[in-house]
């Protein structure tokens, strides 16, 4: 089905989980800077019709693999945003139980097999989701989220062509948000991202990342090759990055002008908005209520997570193995 | 009992794990040998002749030949072990796992912990490892150490075709990510072998032979060299106990200083692997540890030297430990006088 012809509580459900990361990541940034958040995090703001987009299609059986900006890629295949926000606090209540942290979110009841701290991390295991849901003939699919960073590590290469040749349920969603860490994917991508997945043989399609509805319907057509035996497909979806690289990145090798351009004319949020409201599928005063509540569960996440109790520390010896003779 | 070798034991435990749970599937390169190819089907059966024959009982779709790319494929395995398949991965020279490191140290080994217990990674990575077949330095190694070192792997390394069996049934019931190591001498070392299935419980050492003068703690390849020390040792009227931890990680430290009590304190180590930083040096520090008191000689470990594994079949018999050796650092430690 195309984006537009959602059903109301669908599109709903997309502009909740956009609205939720963009406050989520807002949120984090600010609690960042009170120096109560024990690591570092990677903030997704501004990428969000891209995991919505394609995560929209998904079911819980179905998995995705994830990156170091991970945040946006759990609360799109639902993960707990309170258990999220007490692992980026370090907290017993965290959906890690506080041994994860921001770069390992992970929620495999919800089909989410973990953030990942290592760029080109997700796309072998992608493969293995996928691998699992071929041997076991049950149409389930696998996304490996990546970026234009990831996108030049060997394993994304190696996975391409593993996927191609047992032609696994698995799309690569390689988010491209201009930069990998501070360095600019026009000096460190070479090529075309799409002719090197047409160079192994499969289909790839270049999506505008700032509109929901163009992610959604590449990502519609890509689920269906899959699920329908037809094999793997790459979508090199462009997007902003709002945030620097981590939080307290002073992101200084992009100007103030370059910066507030990209908030104010690449905003999925607000582009979301406009068309559901121009195409009378959605009204201002039904956005509203979403942002209301969204706003008001993040405030409780946030207020859950500061006062949740931090993990005993005999729990610093569990969870290493099932077990150790 | 019937007599088997290694590479058949090996066999045998694939077949009835196969058989036996529909969720063990084999992935490697060249596991048939063949695939895509005019000619014969399993021509290999693996490198070394290990999977032959799987292909025929269980079909393409569980026995998996890979392209030449360790990364995706060893990734693949633990994905798909994280959610629901047990695979049994082939790397055909340990040494290959260089390339892909990242996808067991920083993803397979830490699904469980990073995920605050909620995933488990049933993965078993087979591999081979050892000098003594003119191979050089990159087809040679013995890098256990490396994987022992890193907390939520197991680390198998078994000896003769008995434990080898046992020992890799037990890793495709395991849960946890293990790392079995097999010795590519060892593949026609012959020895009794059940027909049926059976477990080696990991973390249980194995007393070989039991002496009372001097104890040797040998792996892998190693304890067939200790056993032939001892033999030559007990006709100049030393009686050594050999004791085969058989996994390194879990070790079984209960066992080793058990022994090393009941071997009045003397100790020789024999290991493959490299010195520095590796399991005889490991196992020699637990000792100093944990059994200083009953220690009546220095230690002394026989490993080769800190050196690649060189090619000349001289340099590469100069380069192992062997029964000589062994049965020299015996003599030293059951000669020393405090």
């Amino acid at each position: 089905m195309q984006g537009l012809q959602l059903p109301r509580e669908r599109l709903l459900e997309a502009y909740r989980l956009m609205r939720t990361i963009r406050v989520f990541e807002d949120r984090v940034s600010a609690e960042m800077d009170t120096g109560d958040i024990p690591g570092n995090t990677h903030l997704y703001a501004g990428q969000e019709a891209s995991a919505v987009g394609v995560c929209l299609h998904l079911t819980d059986t179905d998995r995705i693999a994830s990156t170091h900006r991970g945040h946006g890629h759990c609360i799109a295949k639902g993960c707990d945003v309170d258990g999220m926000m007490a692992e980026i606090f370090g907290k017993a209540t965290g959906i890690c139980r506080g041994k994860g942290g921001s770069m390992h979110i992970a929620d495999l009841g919800r089909g989410m097999l973990g953030a990942n701290g290592i760029v080109g991390g997700s796309p072998p295991i992608a493969c293995g989701a996928a691998l699992t849901a071929k041997v076991n003939r049950t149409r389930d699919v696998a996304v490996a989220f990546t970026g234009d960073g990831g996108v030049n590590q060997g394993t994304t290469a190696e996975s391409l062509n593993l996927a191609r040749v047992w032609m696994l349920p698995v799309i690569f969603a390689v988010e491209d948000n201009g930069f990998g860490e501070a360095t600019a994917s026009s000096f460190a991508t070479a090529g075309d991202i799409c002719r090197r997945a047409e160079g192994y043989g499969m289909p790839a399609r270049k999506v505008d990342g700032v509109d929901f509805f163009a992610v959604h319907d590449a990502m519609g057509e890509a689920v269906e090759r899959a699920r329908e035996g037809g094999g793997p497909t790459l979508l090199h979806i462009v997007t902003p990055r709002y945030y620097g690289h981590f939080s307290g990145d002073a992101d200084t090798y992009r100007s103030a002008e370059e910066k507030a351009a990209m908030r104010r004319d690449q905003d999925c949020l607000a582009r979301f908005r406009t068309r559901v409201t121009q195409a009378s599928l959605l009204t201002p005063d039904d956005l509203d209520a979403v942002d209301r509540s969204v706003s008001a569960a993040i405030d409780g996440a946030v207020l859950a997570a500061r006062a949740a109790d931090r993990p005993a520390l005999e729990t610093l010896l569990t969870d290493v193995y099932v077990r150790y003779a | 009992m019937p007599k088997k070798s290694y590479r058949q034991a090996l066999n045998e435990a694939l077949h009835h794990e196969m058989g036996r749970d529909p969720r063990v599937v084999v992935i490697g390169e060249d596991i048939t040998g063949g695939a895509g190819a005019s000619g014969e089907q399993d021509a290999w059966g693996g490198a070394f002749g290990v999977t032959k024959g799987l292909l025929g009982a269980f079909g393409r779709e569980r026995v998996l030949d890979t392209p030449i790319t360790e990364s995706a494929f060893v990734g693949a395995a633990a994905g798909a072990a994280m959610t629901g398949l047990r695979p049994v991965a082939e790397i055909m020279f340990v040494d290959f796992l260089g390339v892909c490191f990242d996808q067991i140290f920083n993803q397979a080994a830490k699904f469980r912990y990073m995920f605050g217990g909620k995933a488990i990674t049933p993965l078993v990575i087979r591999t081979t490892y050892g000098a003594g077949t003119r191979s050089a330095s990159q087809h040679s190694q013995a890098l256990y150490p490396i994987f022992t070192h890193i907390p939520g792997l197991k680390v198998v390394i078994p000896s003769n075709p008995y434990d080898a069996k046992g020992l890799l049934i037990q890793a495709i019931r395991d849960d946890d990510p293990v790392i079995f190591l097999e010795n590519k001498v060892l593949y026609d070392m012959t020895g009794e072998v059940p027909d049926g299935a059976y477990t080696v419980p990991f973390g249980a050492a194995n007393i070989v032979r039991d002496g009372e003068d001097a104890l040797i703690i040998a792996l892998g390849r190693m304890v067939g060299f200790a056993e032939k020390a001892a033999a030559e040792l007990a006709r100049e009227g030393i009686e050594c106990t050999v004791l085969d931890p058989r996994t390194t990680s879990p070790l079984d430290e209960e066992t080793i200083l058990e022994m090393v009590e009941e071997n009045k304190g003397r100790v020789v180590i024999v290991d493959e692997s490299s010195p520095r930083c590796g399991m005889a040096a490991d196992i020699a520090a637990i000792i100093a540890e944990k059994a200083f008191a009953h220690l009546k000689a220095p230690i002394v470990k026989v490993t080769p030297p800190h050196t690649p594994v060189p090619y000349a079949p001289d340099l590469e018999r100069a380069y192992l430990p062997d029964p000589d050796k062994i049965a020299a650092a015996v003599r030293q430690v059951v000669s020393y006088k405090d």
